[in-house]
C-alpha cells in the first residue's frame, strides 16, 4: 500500500503506544487479579479468581509480545538499546511472567494443599513482580537513562532502581490492583463479590495516593515530562480529563455501576498513556544526562519502506484481532461459574 | 567464558527447551482437528471423549510453549542487540507479523477450545479448534521465514557503513519467499506433525499394553498412526527438498553435514562416520557411492563442493563433526520413524498389532523419535550456519550485545536453567498424571449444549 504524505514515524510512535496501552488495559486487570489472589482465602475463592481471567489472560499477554515485535520492527534501535540495557530487569520480568503463566495452568491440576499453595504463591508473586518491573521500566524511560553517542545504554542494573522509577513501579502496581479488583467485581457474585467490594476502596485510595505523589514528583523533579503541557496550556485538558476519569471510579463503584467503573479505569489509563506519549514525543528513549544522544522517532526508526509494510500488516491484522477479541469476551461474558473444565 | 559463548549457550538452552513444546502443540492441533472433525461427522461418543482428553494434553504443552516463547522474543534484544539493530528492518517485521496474525488468533480461540465446551455449539467449537490450528501454523510460518532469512537472506540491501550499517527491505515478498523459506517451513511443519501424531500413538499404545481404555486407545491409535505415517513420508520428501536447497544455497553447510573437505564428482553419501577436523578427513565412514551427488544435484556424477573450496579459511567453517553427527542423527531417526509408522500401520490394518507386544512397546516409545530428530535437526541447521548469524553478512561474534557483561549473562543462564528444569519436571509429572488418569468416562455422554446435538 502507498502511504504518501503520511508521517510514518509518528504513526508508528502512536501505534506502539496503542499496543502498550492495550496491554495495560487488558493484562493490567489480570496482573491485578494476580496481585489480589493471596488475599482470598478458600480454594473455591481462588479458583473463581483464576477462572475470572482464565479464558483471556493468554490473549492479553499477546499485546505485550506484539508490542515488543512491533518495537523491534519499527524502532530496532530502541528495542536493542532498551532490551540489552535493561538486561537483568527484563530477565526478571520474563521469569515473573513465566511463573504466573504456568501457575495458572498448573494449580488446578493436582488437589494437594501444598501444590495449590505453591502455585498460588507463584501466580501472585509473578503478577506483583511483573507489575512492578513494567512500572520501573516506564519510570526509567520517563526519567531518562544514560546513553552514549551510539545510543547504547551506559548505566547498570542498580542505576535503574532510582527513586522515581521505583515510585512509578509502585504506582503501576496500585493501578493494576484497582483495575483488577474492578474486573474481579464484574466476574464474581455472592460472598466473594461482597468481600471484593470492601477491598476495592482500599485499592482506590492506594492508587490515588500513588497517583498524586507521582504527579507531584514528575512536576518537581522531571520537568521535561511536563514541558509540552506547559508550552501548550490547552493540553492541560487531558490532565483534567484524566483526573475526572480517576475520580469517577469510586463514584461508579459507590453506585454499584461496576461496568462504568471499569470503563473509567480504562479511560484513565488511556489518558495517562496519552500524556506520557505527548511528553515523550518525538523521543522514545530520553538520554539523561546528554539529551543529544536520545533515541527518537527518526534516528531509531526502520526505513520508510518497512514502516509502510508494517502499517499494511497492521491494517489487515488489527481489525481481525479486535473482532475476535471482542467475540471471545462476549462468549465468556457474565459471572464465573466453575465447571469441570475450569482451572 | 566470554559474553559471546555465554550468549550462544543461553540462546541454545532456551530455544532448545522451548522447542520441546511448540511442535507438540502444532501437531496435536492437527490431530485435534482430525478428531473433532470425525466426531462431528460420525457422532460417536468416543471421539468426543478423545477430543476432551487430547485437549487437556494440548493445553499443557501450549501453556509452557507460550511461557518459554516470550523469552525468545526478548533475547534478540537482550543478548543480540547489535544483530537486532542490523536486521530489525527486515527480521522485526516478520516477528511483528507473527504477533498480529498468529498469536492473537491462537490465544483467542484457545479460550473457546479449552473453556467453551459448554458455551458454544459443536460447530463453533470445531471452528475454534481449526482457528487454533491455523494460528499455530501461522506462527510457524513467520518464525521459520525469519530464521530462513538469516540462512539465505533476500529482498534487502545494506545501507550505511561500519557500525551504522544495516539491512533494509527492498522487496517484502522476496524476503518472505527467500530461497530456503518454503523448504524449511515444510520440513519444520512435518517434524511438528510427527511430534503431535507420535505422542498420540505412544499414549494409545501404552494403554493397549496395560489393557486400559481399549476403545479409546484403538480409535486414538488409528488417527495417530495415519497422521504419523503421512507426516513421516512427507518428511522424507521435504528432507530431500531441503537438502537440495542447502546444497544450492549453503554449500558450506552441506559440506559440513556430510564431512566433505574435497570437492568431488560422484560424491558418496556417508551413512555414518567421524570427522577428524584436524586432518580434514572423514573416518570410519560407511558410504554409498555417488549417492550424495545424486541427492544434492540429481546426478550421480555431479560435483559436490567440499569445505576446502566453499570456505577456504577455517574460521569461515562451522564445527564440522558436530554438524555431521547431529545431521546424521536426524536423518537416522527420520528413517526410523517411517519404519515404525509403516510397521504399526500395517499391523493395525491387518489386526495383528494388538498381539504384538514388542511392537506396542516400540510404539509407546515412539514419542521420543520426533523430539530427538527435531532437536538434532535444528541444532544442525543453526550450528551449520556458523560462523554467520546472517549468512555472509554478519558474523555471530559481531551480533552480540555491546553493553552486556559476561557475569550478567551467566546469572541469566543459571536463573533460566533453574526455572526451565522445574518447568520440565512439572510438565513430565503432570503429563504422566493425565496419562495415568486417562480419558474421562463421563465424556462418553456429551453434556451441556453438546447433548442437544448428539444423536442416540
Amino acid at each position: 500500500m502507498n502511504f504518501d504524505g503520511l508521517d510514518l514515524n509518528t504513526t508508528w510512535f502512536i501505534l506502539i503506544g496503542v499496543l502498550f496501552t492495550g496491554y495495560a488495559m487488558l493484562d493490567g486487570f489480570d496482573l491485578g487479579v494476580g496481585a489480589l489472589h493471596l488475599f482470598t482465602k478458600t480454594d473455591e475463592e481462588r479458583r473463581i479468581m483464576l477462572n475470572a481471567i482464565g479464558p483471556v489472560w493468554d490473549g492479553n499477554e499477546v499485546w505485550l509480545v506484539t508490542g515488543g515485535g512491533a518495537l523491534f520492527a519499527a524502532f530496532p534501535n530502541v528495542y536493542a538499546t532498551v532490551f540489552s540495557g535493561f538486561y537483568l530487569a527484563f530477565v526478571l520480568l520474563l521469569v515473573a511472567l513465566i511463573f504466573r503463566a504456568v501457575a495458572i495452568e498448573f494449580r488446578g491440576k493436582r488437589p494437594m494443599l501444598w501444590w495449590r499453595r505453591m502455585w498460588d504463591g507463584g501466580f501472585s508473586a509473578g503478577s506483583v513482580a511483573s507489575s512492578l518491573l513494567i512500572g520501573v521500566a516506564m519510570g526509567n524511560i520517563a526519567w531518562g537513562v544514560p546513553l552514549d553517542e551510539r545510543g547504547e545504554f551506559t548505566g547498570s542494573f542498580w542505576s535503574l532502581l532510582g527513586p522515581y522509577p521505583l515510585l512509578l513501579g509502585i504506582t503501576t502496581l496500585a493501578l493494576f490492583l484497582m483495575h483488577g479488583a474492578i474486573y474481579a467485581l464484574l466476574k464474581t457474585e455472592g460472598a466473594l463479590h461482597d468481600k471484593l467490594r470492601a477491598w476495592i476502596n482500599n485499592c482506590i485510595v492506594f492508587f490515588i495516593i500513588c497517583y498524586a505523589v507521582t504527579t507531584m514528583a514528575t512536576l518537581l523533579y522531571v520537568p521535561h515530562m511536563a514541558a509540552r503541557v506547559r508550552a501548550n496550556p490547552w493540553l492541560f485538558s487531558i490532565a483534567i480529563f484524566n483526573m475526572l476519569a480517576i475520580a469517577n471510579v469510586p463514584r461508579e463503584i459507590h453506585h454499584g455501576r461496576d461496568w462504568r467503573a471499569f470503563l473509567s479505569s480504562c479511560v484513565a489509563m488511556l489518558a495517562l498513556m496519552g500524556l506520557f506519549g505527548l511528553e515523550m514525543y518525538p523521543n522514545l528513549v530520553f538520554s539523561n544526562p546528554g539529551p543529544a544522544n536520545s533515541l527518537n522517532i527518526h534516528n531509531a526508526a526502520s526505513s520508510p519502506k518497512t514502516l509502510g509494510i508494517m502499517l499494511t500488516i497492521a491494517l489487515i491484522g488489527v481489525p481481525a484481532v479486535l473482532a475476535y477479541t471482542v467475540s471471545i469476551y462476549w462468549i465468556f461474558r457474565g459471572k464465573v461459574k466453575l465447571d469441570r473444565m475450569s482451572y | 567464558m566470554d559474553v559471546l559463548t555465554l550468549s550462544r549457550f543461553q540462546f541454545a538452552l532456551t530455544a532448545g527447551i522451548h522447542y520441546l513444546y511448540p511442535p507438540l502443540s502444532i501437531g496435536l492441533a492437527v490431530v485435534l482437528v482430525m478428531i473433532e472433525g470425525t466426531w462431528l461427522k460420525t457422532r460417536q461418543p468416543v471421539y468426543h471423549q478423545m477430543a476432551r482428553f487430547w485437549t487437556k494434553v494440548f493445553a499443557l504443552t501450549f501453556a509452557i510453549g507460550v511461557a518459554t516463547g516470550i523469552v525468545m522474543e526478548f533475547e534478540f534484544g537482550t543478548n543480540w542487540a547489535t544483530y537486532s539493530r542490523y536486521v530489525g528492518d527486515v527480521f522485526g517485521s516478520a516477528l511483528a507479523a507473527e504477533g498480529i496474525f498468529a498469536f492473537f488468533l491462537e490465544s483467542g480461540f484457545l479460550a473457546v477450545l479449552l473453556f467453551g465446551w459448554e458455551r458454544v455449539g459443536p460447530r463453533m467449537h470445531f471452528f475454534s479448534t481449526c482457528m487454533v490450528c491455523l494460528g499455530a501454523h501461522f506462527s510457524a510460518i513467520w518464525i521459520v521465514v525469519a530464521n530462513s532469512w538469516m540462512q539465505t537472506p533476500a529482498g534487502f540491501h545494506i545501507v550505511g557503513q561500519g557500525v551504522k550499517a544495516r539491512a533494509e527491505i527492498t522487496d517484502f515478498w522476496a524476503m518472505v519467499f527467500n530461497p530456503s523459506a518454503m523448504d524449511r517451513l515444510f520440513h519444520t511443519l512435518c517434524g511438528a506433525w510427527q511430534a503431535g501424531a507420535f505422542i498420540v500413538v505412544s499414549v494409545s499404545a501404552w494403554y493397549l499394553l496395560k489393557k486400559r481404555h481399549d476403545e479409546f486407545a484403538r480409535a486414538s491409535l488409528r488417527i495417530g498412526l495415519v497422521a504419523g505415517l503421512a507426516a513421516s513420508l512427507l518428511q522424507l520428501a521435504s528432507g530431500h527438498i531441503s537438502a537440495r536447497g542447502v546444497a544450492k544455497n549453503q554449500p558450506v553447510k552441506l559440506a559440513a553435514f556430510e564431512g566433505r573437505y574435497e570437492t568431488r564428482a560422484g560424491a558418496s553419501l556417508a551413512l555414518l562416520g567421524w570427522v577428524d577436523e584436524k586432518n580434514q578427513r572423514l573416518l570410519f565412514s560407511v558410504e554409498m557411492p555417488g549417492m550424495l551427488s545424486w541427492l544434492a544435484h540429481g546426478d550421480t556424477r555431479a560435483p559436490v563442493t567440499g569445505l576446502l573450496e566453499a570456505a577456504p579459511q577455517p574460521e569461515d567453517r562451522p564445527p564440522v563433526n558436530f554438524s555431521f553427527q547431529l545431521f546424521h542423527l536426524m536423518v537416522a531417526v527420520g528413517f526410523g520413524m517411517i519404519l515404525i509408522a509403516a510397521l504399526g500401520f500395517l499391523c493395525f490394518w491387518r489386526g495383528s498389532l494388538f498381539e504384538k507386544r514388542w511392537l506396542l512397546r516400540l510404539l509407546a516409545l515412539s514419542v521420543l523419535g520426533p523430539q530427538i530428530a527435531n532437536q538434532a535437526g535444528w541444532f544442525a541447521a543453526e550450528v551449520g550456519r556458523q560462523p554467520w548469524i546472517v549468512q555472509g553478512l554478519l558474523r555471530t561474534s559481531q551480533g552480540v550485545s555491546a553493553v552486556v557483561k559476561a557475569n550478567t549473562v551467566l546469572a541469566a543462564i543459571i536463573l533460566f536453567s533453574a526455572v526451565y528444569l522445574l518447568l520440565f519436571a512439572v510438565f513430565v509429572y503432570l503429563l504422566n498424571d493425565k496419562i495415568q488418569h486417562g480419558p474421562d468416562d463421563g465424556d462418553l455422554v456429551p453434556s451441556g449444549k453438546l447433548a442437544l446435538h448428539a444423536r442416540p
